[in-house]
């Protein structure tokens, strides 16, 4: 006789106007199993997850926790069937203590003293049980990011959580730090909870769940066990047809240098400082990649190129010194020097999502004087073609320069910017997380577009979080740890292992080290940054 | 593949339905102090629009909106709430005052461009301070516009019980020189046959008032700064990214809204008052704002609801006239239809946008929208 699942959903349908976000979805979840949920963005999954939390109401469809019928309106009624969350975005309280995050909204009474008392006890137990030991004093805000989420994972078991989802949760860990998330899981199944893990890294599925189930646009494509499958299969069934995974690419035939930056220091108008004595050299015809866990400088390195943050040292594009601090270093300037930039949110600074598709192929360029009427007046027409014809090359869907930015995917949305950046023909393209929040299928266009451009014998500069990217596009590899570049490699001389330590700060990279070591350099580097 | 109502609907739908919700609002409101509501309405629209000399003073008041509502509507564009419009308005007066006291000008055309300039750039420099404070200090610029309305009415004071009162018991300025006097539409008509009322004080300036909508419409969609203004107004990030200065961006945005605002004194200082009296701005530089509230901040939108405004305020004045209506409770019409066009109108958006897109769900295969996008190119 098979066991009851503990969750089974059947038939789930929910539509947000006219987008349907889950059609007919019927899923059932083996208690003390992991289960992954794997699906490009927008596929449905966190809707998926949102409606079995009870932040939305399905249209339809029904939901069973460990075979009883249950009605789940809101997160309160959730927790009650013994559901936990752990968001993407953690949800603490900044200056309050773990103790107090854990309680928060689970207090006993009115005094507060008697349930701090019972959680510190409830605490340390759980820290015994599943190797979640955390500070329950130290405050949310002097804790590194990996300590975070197992506060929020300590939150839902403290509630009483047998079902455990976790909504992307390495997204902001070092490798490290993601393998010993993954030890957790793995003691928390030994005990018979049941965890549904929502990614779209087909490495994690495979590495530590028992059973997979695929979404693709708002429908469960397949459902498999694991072991039954592989990352290529996984990665079709997600697209809906067959995908490179591997970047094909010749090797590099770097030439003369473009870029050269020299002692690079950023301090940011908090005063914190971003950049340290950044120092690094690009050729044309190759890609430099930056590697690191958000948050360790990455972005003001790109900002301070781009020409909107302030920063000191030196940085020339073919020998030539760029004013760095002047009133006249802004975006505009480098573009005149033959800088592009595809910026790390396309969202907040790439796009401006209320404009059309051609006033944003403009946007940075609009003083192109092919895009000017007269002394007065833009030629709006001249740039809607000119936006029509780069959307096509771009294979932007729909190529209509007339609708606004938000109405593309994200996939379109990237490649309206990167149409617009690449074909400017710049000596230096600046690019971070090129494929941030994009569907697969476009992930394969971007990278093609971008060793395209390498291979026309252009620097280009990437950055990106995936370290997966990393490996695979960049031809020089340098790691940056809290402002400062830890080291350069060549990717077919080094492995994860070895960056994933550089990314947490440790330069040694021949002994062993264990993911405390890890954590308390980066606890310590989080406390400085402060 | 939108994600919202179509544009017609949005300009037109929207705010037509909020006017109907505080017609009838205002409806229950008259009914209950024991008047007839029909009686009313066909009061206001008699004696707004009934006759040239309703006309004359439902145009006059919708030129003074216009000018209020187009400086909101700019400085909206960017970001920039400004709400100083009554101060700047007060000030591009003074301005006003000035040159055609002070400097004997031949000719009404002459006069009008001259006080022009000095308006527009009195109440630019009027706008300048509160915009270079958030340009460079970061102050809230709905402080600081506000705070300058209360400063603007102490200059005026000031200027008019001491420098620049006319001898005798009022703190107004001399009357204007008469080559200074603009034609009223009643001059104008006349010319081409018609006859217009000689009573009412519409004038000249509407038509400047009507190239100034069309002129920033010009600016706002067509040219680079407007582009830019539109940019720095949807995403500061954004524009730093392109390389748009922000402090250029907020400077000239509120410049251009405190000119705007103050060339509203052309219209009531030298055209209708014809010397500078105490509070002569009469809180039409508030009315601005729900003027561009209700336009949508598009020029054109600002044109209508103008003239809606200057319905209401002249029709109103004809039932505080010939009904037993207190003129508060006009104010308290006039609240309504700002409270219902301008503060609830999300009430009215969002239900309507779920109304539209319930039926645009019903066809299984979304196609792009053609008919959308090209009312969006509209603008």
């Amino acid at each position: 006789m098979t066991p009851t699942p503990a969750i089974e959903l059947k038939g789930i349908s929910k539509a947000f106007g006219p987008v349907q976000a889950n059609k007919d979805i019927s899923i059932a979840v083996m208690p003390g199993t992991i289960h992954g949920i794997i699906g490009e963005n927008g596929a449905g999954k966190s809707t998926l997850m949102s409606i079995l939390y009870g932040f939305y109401k399905a249209d339809k469809g029904e939901i069973f926790i460990n075979g009883k019928k249950t009605e789940i309106p809101d997160s309160q009624a959730a927790i009650a069937a013994g559901i936990g969350m752990v968001f993407q975005h953690f949800k603490l309280v900044q200056n309050f203590t773990v103790l107090e995050n854990v309680v928060l909204g689970a207090e006993d009474s009115g005094l507060l003293r008697p349930s701090l008392a019972r959680a510190r006890r409830e605490l340390e137990a759980l820290a015994r049980e599943y190797e979640l030991s955390v500070d329950p004093d130290a405050l949310i805000q002097d804790i590194g990011v990996g300590m975070q989420q197992r506060v929020e994972i300590l939150k839902a078991l403290y509630r009483g959580a047998d079902i455990l989802i976790l909504d992307e949760p390495t997204g902001v860990l070092t490798p490290a730090e993601a393998d010993h998330l993954f030890r957790i899981l793995e003691g928390l199944k030994r005990e018979g909870k049941t965890i549904v893990l929502i990614t779209h890294k087909l490495r994690e599925i495979m590495e530590i769940t028992d059973t997979v189930s695929v979404m693709r646009r708002g429908e469960m494509t397949a459902t498999v066990a694991t072991a039954d499958t592989d990352p290529s299969q996984l990665a079709e069934l997600m697209v809906g047809r067959k995908v490179l995974l591997q970047v094909e690419k010749t090797p590099a035939q770097p030439r003369e240098t473009i870029l050269e930056v020299e002692n690079l220091n950023v301090t940011d108008d908090k005063g914190v400082h971003r950049v340290k004595d950044v120092s690094f050299s690009i050729r044309a015809g190759e890609i430099l990649g930056i590697a690191g866990v958000a948050g360790n400088g990455q972005s003001e390195l790109l900002e301070v190129l781009g020409g909107y943050e302030r920063g000191t040292g030196h940085v020339r594009i073919r020998g030539q010194e760029i004013d760095l601090t002047g009133a006249k270093s802004d975006g505009q300037s480098r573009r005149r020097r033959g800088i592009s930039h595809v910026p790390e949110d396309r969202q907040r600074e790439g796009l401006i999502m209320n404009f059309h598709a051609w006033e944003n192929v403009a946007f940075g360029y609009h003083h192109d004087p092919a895009y000017q009427k007269n002394a007065l007046f833009m030629n709006n027409a001249a740039i809607r073609e000119d936006t029509e014809a780069k959307m096509r090359r771009f294979d932007v869907r729909p190529p209509n320069p007339q609708l606004t930015a938000k109405s593309f995917s994200g996939g379109n949305q990237q490649k309206i910017v990167l149409a617009r950046e690449i074909e400017r023909n710049p000596d230096l393209l600046l690019v971070g997380q090129p494929t941030r929040g994009v569907d697969i299928g476009a992930i394969e266009f971007i990278h093609q577009q971008i060793v395209a451009l390498r291979d026309a014998g252009k620097a280009i500069l990437l950055v990106s979080v995936e370290l997966d990217e990393i490996m695979g596009l960049a031809d020089r590899i340098a790691v940056m740890f809290d402002g400062r570049i830890m080291g350069e490699r060549l990717p077919s001389e080094t492995n994860e292992r070895e960056l994933g330590l550089l990314m947490a700060g440790i330069t040694d990279t021949t002994t062993p080290h264990g993911h405390r070591e890890v954590e308390a350099n980066l606890a310590e580097r989080h406390g400085e940054v402060r | 593949m939108t994600d919202r109502m179509p544009a017609w609907a949005d300009a037109i739908l929207v705010p037509l339905i909020s006017l109907i919700l505080a017609a009838i609002f205002s409806a229950i409101v008259i009914a209950a102090i024991g008047e007839n509501p029909l009686e009313a309405l066909e009061l206001m629209i008699e004696g707004a629009l009934g006759s040239t000399y309703g006309w004359g003073y439902t145009l006059y008041y919708a030129t003074n909106f216009m000018f209020t509502g187009l400086a909101v509507a700019i400085a909206f564009h960017a970001r920039m709430f400004n709400i100083g419009g009554e101060g700047q308005v007060l000030v591009g007066g003074l301005g006003v005052a000035i040159i055609l006291l002070y400097l004997p000008l031949p000719h009404w055309t002459v006069a009008l461009v001259a006080a022009m300039l000095m308006a527009a750039a009195f109440g630019a420099a009027w706008a300048a301070i509160p915009a270079y404070l958030q340009a460079k200090r970061g102050s809230h610029i709905v402080i600081t516009t506000i705070m300058f309305n209360f400063i603007a009415a102490a200059l005026l004071n000031w200027a008019l019980v001491g420098p620049l009162k006319a001898p005798g018991q009022e703190p107004a300025t001399p009357r204007f020189a008469d080559s200074t006097h603009l034609p009223t539409l009643h001059d104008v008509f006349s010319v081409i046959g018609i006859d217009w009322s000689s009573a009412a004080p519409a004038n000249v300036t509407l038509f400047v008032a009507v190239a100034a909508c069309i002129g920033l419409w010009a600016l706002i969609w067509r040219t680079r700064l407007g582009y830019e203004i539109r940019a720095f107004g949807s995403s500061e990030p954004a524009a730093r990214y392109a390389g748009i200065n922000p402090t250029r961006i907020i400077m000239v945005s509120m410049l251009i809204s405190g000119g705007l605002a103050g060339c509203m004194a052309i219209n009531n200082v030298q055209g209708e008052a014809e010397r500078l009296v105490l509070n002569a701005a009469e809180g039409a530089g508030f009315i601005g704002i729900a003027v561009a509230l209700m336009g949508r901040s598009h020029p054109f939108g600002v044109f209508l609801a103008a003239l809606l405004f200057g319905f209401l305020y002249q029709g109103g004045a004809e039932l505080a006239l010939w009904m037993n209506i207190q003129r508060e409770l006009i104010v308290v019409i006039q609240a309504l239809v700002i409270l219902f066009t301008g503060a609830l109108d999300n009430m009215i958006r969002m239900p309507l946008e779920r109304i539209f897109l319930t039926f645009r769900r019903r066809p299984d295969v979304p196609k792009p929208d053609r008919k959308s996008t090209s009312a969006e190119a509209a603008e």
